[in-house]
């Protein structure tokens, strides 16, 4: 058997006290220190570890919140003292797009590595915006399209990233097209560079780790390469209309580089490619209102081999905060704006010429498998990663505030490990999913919509034909 | 007994004597509704009394209170904790019996709970939780004044935003016993029993494993009271199960654990279960902290070890592999009616009519949103669509290939309470399956920490020795049957006021649904 895809993982353990949704359990007076919730109810045995942790208590606000919300020392207490509330510095997580379930769910797969496995079934809304109003489909007794009864382990979830050819020219036995360069990583993920407000000056460094760690490629800026050349086919330079060059022989060692979108584009490619013609040549396409109709234009050039496309850190069009206002058009969603490139594309006949890399918004794993089924060849994340790092979002990373992750005190071995355990995880979910789609190759997922299925589309067939009009549409 | 008409003359030309019953003698429960208490010394409550320094004990608020709130026991000089579980709330008031005004101490305070709002999730909000062990505890339809909203959860969508469309009054008169909630289960006519269940439900699998024996036994308890069925799940049939055996669904599933000829043998219905809701498309789980010995030893596997059901059936790769499958089952239990458990993909319509031509009784549909002891979390929002979407999907194909009346559809995956159940049924399932609906009624308060270490802390679902202590056989069997009692009295309810004898008389009836996003003008809207 060939060799698998496989990540090295360790547990990684949070260095800041954790932050659990309940566990303010709120002991009022009168006690009669009967000890029947110290003792018998809580099968956790957390109050005594709450007592220990106390005891070796290192930073002043690093209270105890790891009940497990189970109600039992409350229902059971003596004189029904006991009081539990959701915890308030979970509520506060992150905002209303990444939910302090996101970034908790992150936390603790950064933490162990694991696939969150729990009991009950699901306790959220029926349906939402964005990728929560689609379900991936899976594959029952009768699916002609199945790839077959297989394990886990023949799922593959490599991709390739360049440009394809439509055809090959052939003379008698012999290929007379020159193929372009192509480059294949293992997984559909592409670690994204910091958002600005984000970047910390060891947060690189521990990212090109984590890629080399995990067969993967990290986009760096090119104004913060530190100068080390090893490994750099894991780093794609991003070149920025204010980023310098890379030095030739830096560039010559890298597989992919990402350049910003402007009228000089075609132009820049060719420079890179006389440089280093085996590079793949990605263009950075901000999705603002018009990036869509740019991506597809762009996509029309030969030059043009990889079309990375990116949204806001919520998944939004670039510059869509203005729409909030009352009568503004609700701005476009990653998965829609992915689909429709993508289905443009397919009727302009150049679909499988071009490598789509769609990014923002993708939290969670199953963002990645349903970006993919919308379009993109590969996704990018940044914000997971910070996460990973305990970060809370709570986006105090400006001088002169504190940082309640300390990330700033981040050890290289530590970031590495939760990122790289992260990665893992969301790898063995991605499989999950493809696993009960039926699905043996994450390329044939790209854009098939029929292994899902649509909010809109379901209503309209169920409820559409019984009710008439969905309100407020 | 249950009280299906074999053709026992015809059947026992053709079949061996030892398929047409079980060797066990069956044990009867009395469908009895009386008081089960809440096990918990503390119920949560919605709202909270506090009792201040300024009480005098005169005994007023006791007198007063209409729902004995305030407990002054003979012989103590203080007043016991409120049974704040009891109050009503601010609304008592204009009963002239609130105790907050009728104190001549000004003593006492009724506040909302403010651990309320950690109680729930969306789709099941406290209100339904609350309701659903007041049903439980009572056998009864909750008192209005409680206020619980019950009827829905606040998912905002599927159920949550049907509503049915009652008429102004009843078109015609029924007594409660007019109405008939029961359903057949053997449409088909092949000779084998034509089973009828006195309610449209009956209980989802659960394995021993996922919850202890005595949420077991609880649950073929109520099972065998109210003449309907409950289902083993995948981990083995326990032989204390054994007395139930006529009121028992035992299920071969992708793991085959504790599958034996002799264990199908037992049983008049036995179901495959191709997917499970929680978890379309991935087999079950049970982590390893949760295969004690006794589990190790039921499910034939290895102490300790966590148990991955397969996905699919490595056997069944076709219509036609399905059927071999059914036809096995129909050789071993000659009497046993087939069910199938399926997931609901986009082709779950297609599943179902290729499921009953390769001979099932009964389609089980498991929707997206169902129970499950453990599954990754990714799983059990993500894959497969809600129940709300399959439902109409299922009925109308088989409609359409004119075998509706040939088959049982049953629904399951997110059926919380007595609305659900009609919903579901007006929206064209002849009845559902419940699950967790049964462990609330248990004292589940769906913490979601059933996976792992030693399970449910509430001694639901585990297989831990002392926290199955924490509740008896007793208990949990008159509390399910409370609140099946309490359910079909809602249903009859809603039967009532359409004037409907029997509960297959609602089944497709959308027209007498509306939903609360839509402009429900449709025939106008067609016109137009």
């Amino acid at each position: 058997m060939p060799e698998k895809y496989h990540i090295k993982t360790q547990p990684v353990p949070p260095r800041r006290p954790r932050i659990g949704k309940y566990g303010v359990v709120d002991w009022r007076e009168d006690c009669a220190r009967c000890h029947n919730c110290v003792k018998k109810a809580c099968v956790y045995d957390r109050y005594r570890q709450e007592a220990d942790y106390i005891r070796n208590l290192s930073d002043v606000d690093a209270l105890f919140f790891d009940c497990m919300g189970c109600f039992s020392c409350v229902q059971d207490c003596t004189k029904g003292l006991l009081c539990m509330s959701v915890n308030p510095v979970y509520e506060n997580l992150g905002n209303s797009y990444w939910t302090p379930d996101i970034i908790k769910t992150t936390w603790l797969q950064a933490e162990t590595a694991k696939i969150p496995v729990s009991g009950a079934g699901y306790r959220g809304p029926f349906a939402g915006q964005g990728f929560d109003s689609m379900w991936t489909d899976m594959s029952e007794i009768v699916r002609p399209t199945r790839d077959g009864i297989h394990g886990r382990e023949y799922i593959s979830t490599s991709v390739d990233i360049g440009r394809k050819l439509s055809f090959l020219a052939v003379d008698g036995e012999k290929a007379t097209t020159s193929l372009p360069p192509l480059v294949s990583i293992p997984m559909p993920l592409i670690l994204d560079m910091a958002f600005p407000a984000h970047a910390l000056p060891q947060l690189d460094a521990i990212i090109k780790q984590t890629a080399v760690n995990t067969g993967l490629i990290a986009i760096l800026d090119s104004r913060h390469w530190a100068g080390d050349d090893e490994q750099l086919e894991h780093i794609a330079f991003y070149l920025g209309p204010d980023s310098p060059d890379v030095p030739k022989e830096a560039l010559r060692k890298t597989l992919l580089v990402e350049i910003s979108d402007s009228g000089k584009v075609i132009e820049r490619i060719k420079e890179l490619k006389k440089i280093h013609p085996q590079i793949v040549v990605a263009v950075r396409v901000e999705l603002t209102t018009e990036g869509v109709e740019r991506a597809i234009k762009l996509a029309e050039f030969e030059e043009i081999e990889v079309i990375h496309i990116a949204a806001d850190a919520n998944g939004n069009e670039i510059g869509s905060t203005s729409s909030l206002q009352v009568g503004a058009k609700k701005p476009q969603f990653i998965k829609d704006m992915t689909r429709h490139i993508h289905t443009t594309l397919i009727e302009k006949g150049i679909r499988d010429e071009i490598t789509l890399i769609a990014g923002g918004g993708v939290a969670l794993p199953e963002h990645l498998a349903k970006e993919i089924i919308c379009g993109a060849d590969l996704v990018t994340i940044n914000l997971p990663l910070l996460i990973s790092l305990e970060c809370h979002l709570c986006e105090s990373c400006r001088p002169g505030m504190v940082c309640p992750a300390k990330l700033e005190k981040i050890d290289f071995d530590y970031g590495v490990g939760r990122m790289t355990n992260l990665i893992a995880a969301w790898h063995d979910q991605l499989i999950e999913v493809m696993g009960a789609m039926g699905m043996r190759e994450v390329r044939r997922l790209r854009g098939d919509v029929g292994r899902a299925m649509f909010f809109e589309n379901l209503e309209e067939e169920t409820f559409g034909k019984l009710f008439g009009s969905r309100k407020n549409d | 007994m249950a009280s299906y008409s074999v053709q026992e003359k015809t059947i026992k030309n053709i079949l061996p004597e030892n398929t047409l019953r079980t060797f066990v003698p069956q044990e009867e429960v009395a469908r009895v509704i009386k008081p089960a208490p809440p096990r918990y010394r503390n119920e949560i409550a919605k709202y909270v009394v506090h009792r201040n320094l300024n009480c005098k004990r005169c005994g007023k608020c006791a007198e007063v209170c209409l729902y004995k709130v305030h407990v002054l026991k003979p012989g103590y000089k203080y007043f016991a904790e409120p049974k704040n579980y009891l109050c009503i709330g601010p609304t008592c008031e204009k009963s002239g019996h609130y105790c907050v005004t009728k104190c001549p101490q000004g003593a006492l305070e009724v506040k909302e709970n403010p651990m309320y709002k950690t109680l729930g999730d969306f789709r099941w909000p406290a209100d339904l939780i609350l309701a659903t062990w007041k049903m439980a505890e009572t056998g009864d339809v909750p008192p209005e004044e409680y206020g619980y909203d019950y009827e829905c959860g606040n998912s905002g969508g599927g159920f949550d935003r049907l509503r049915f469309k009652f008429p102004e009054k009843p078109p015609v008169k029924l007594n409660e016993s007019e109405v008939d909630t029961g359903i057949s289960l053997n449409k088909r006519d092949d000779g084998r029993p034509k089973i009828k269940i006195d309610v449209p439900w009956y209980g989802g699998g659960m394995s021993f494993g996922s919850v202890s024996n005595v949420t077991q036994l609880s649950k073929a308890r109520a099972a065998v009271a109210w003449n309907t069925f409950t289902c083993t799940g995948e981990g083995g049939y326990m032989e204390r199960m054994r007395p139930y055996d006529d009121h028992v669904i035992t299920q071969v599933a992708t793991g085959l654990f504790g599958v034996r000829e002799e264990t199908i043998q037992r049983v008049p219905i036995v179901e495959f279960k191709y997917a499970q809701g929680a978890k379309p498309g991935l087999g079950g789980h049970l982590l390893g902290d949760k295969n004690t010995p006794a589990v190790a030893r039921m499910r034939e596997a290895v102490l300790g070890i966590s148990l991955f059901s397969p996905f699919p059936f490595h056997s069944v790769y076709s219509i036609e592999d399905h059927a071999k499958h059914i036809d096995w089952i129909k050789h071993v239990n000659r009497r046993a009616l087939i069910s199938t458990k399926v997931s609901t993909p986009t082709d779950v319509d297609m599943v179902a009519v290729g499921s009953y031509s390769a001979g099932t009784h009964i389609v089980h549909i498991d929707g997206g949103y169902g129970g499950t002891g453990a599954a990754p979390d990714i799983a059990k929002k993500n894959i497969a669509m809600p129940i709300e979407y399959a439902i109409g999907k299922v009925h109308n194909f088989l409609a359409d290939e004119g075998v509706r009346d040939k088959v049982t559809l049953i629904a399951s995956g997110g059926i919380r309470s007595a609305h659900d159940v009609a919903k579901a049924i007006a929206l064209g399932a002849d009845g559902v399956v419940i699950g967790t609906a049964e462990l609330v009624a248990l004292g589940c308060v769906r913490c979601s920490r059933c996976e792992s270490g030693r399970g449910c802390p509430r001694g639901i679902a585990t297989t831990d020795l002392e926290l199955s202590k924490k509740m008896d056989v007793e208990w949990g069997t008159q509390r399910i049957i409370n609140l099946y009692n309490a359910w079909r009295k809602v249903l009859v309810r809603i039967l009532q006021q359409f004037g409907m004898r029997s509960i297959s008389e609602l089944r497709g009836r959308t027209d007498l649904l509306m939903h609360l996003d839509y402009t429900n003008e449709v025939e106008a809207e067609n016109e137009r």
